[in-house]
């Protein structure tokens, strides 16, 4: 499997991500914002945590019109899989290409810290090595995580089975304990814990190993 | 040209650090401020030739999320 990991001017997470892909057994490429195009042959593409611009405007909204969004908008409209991970989730929100926004936490507060995961569905190339109803510990490490929608959107990620996490414990105030979703034809994820970090013995924790070694065998079968 | 844009969250979209000012000017012992809503404001110098839709699109584009944000438009 071939991934690129997008960098923007403060991405902070882009090398972990990448570390990430390559335990699972993926080719990695960085790509930088400036870029028009992704390079060929490219499976899926990661877009990592951070402060991209500086979280000027809004979190994610200057990375959402660089030229390299551009390249992930027309990934993603072909049926391409993407994930944005924290800051990533932010600015795919932004592009469009997931619903929603994320707003500041309600408790106001950076927040910092390993949380409990609800896994709600096994059915994406992202969750298939985990059971719905499985309860994955994974940090968190955001100040706008708190995931907003109008409620017809809401109904339709619950009815579409496209909320993948949800907190155990609420920690910014996103409705419906929202974690992470996917897109409408299910190949795009972004959820504001980071798995990235939970994917090495090193880390204390591996229960986000799963998400990526699913997510390289599925996406290599196919 | 001058504008001037106001991006304000939606009514209905939580504001919690309008809810944590409202809250302090209480400690401050200003009674009666039932409600705080925090907002930006943008100011733009544009080319004389600029319309108002010029800059809605810019708000439409960037300057606001119409998931979460409303706008206003100031000319002159």
């Amino acid at each position: 499997m071939k991934a690129a990991v997008v960098v923007f001017p403060g991405s902070n997470c882009d090398r972990d991500l990448a570390v990430a892909f390559k335990a699972a057994g993926a080719d990695v490429q960085m790509v930088w914002h400036k870029d028009t195009d992704l390079p060929a042959g490219i499976d899926i593409v990661g877009v990592p945590g951070g402060f991209s611009f500086g979280d000027y405007l809004r979190c994610g909204a200057i990375a959402a019109n660089s030229p390299i969004c551009g390249a992930v908008k027309a990934h993603a409209d072909r049926g391409g899989y993407a994930m944005g991970i924290c800051n990533g989730f932010q600015v795919l929100t932004e592009t469009g290409i997931l619903p929603g926004a994320l707003l500041r936490n309600a408790g106001l507060k950076y927040v910092c810290k390993t949380v409990g995961l609800r896994v709600e569905t096994s059915q994406s190339v992202y969750t298939e090595g985990y059971n719905a109803g499985d309860v994955i510990d994974i940090p968190i490490a955001h100040h706008d995580g708190n995931y907003f929608a109008d409620d017809a959107t809401l109904d339709r990620l619950d009815g579409d089975d496209r909320v993948v996490f949800r907190y155990i414990d609420n920690p910014n105030g996103s409705l419906r304990d929202i974690a992470g979703i996917l897109s409408d034809n299910r190949r795009v994820l972004g959820m504001m814990p980071h798995p990235e970090r939970a994917a090495d013995a090193g880390h204390g924790g591996t229960d986000g190993q799963a998400l990526f070694r699913a997510l390289v065998d599925r996406v290599m079968i196919a | 040209m001058k504008a001037t844009v106001h991006v304000m969250l939606k009514n209905g979209v939580l504001d919690p650090q309008g809810e944590a000012v409202r809250h302090a000017l209480g400690a401050l012992g200003f009674d009666g401020v039932n409600s705080v809503r925090q907002g930006k404001v943008i100011e733009l110098d544009l080319a004389d030739d600029a319309t108002e839709d010029d800059v809605k699109a810019m708000c439409e584009r960037l300057l606001a999320n119409t998931v979460i944000e409303s706008y206003r438009v100031d000319l002159g």
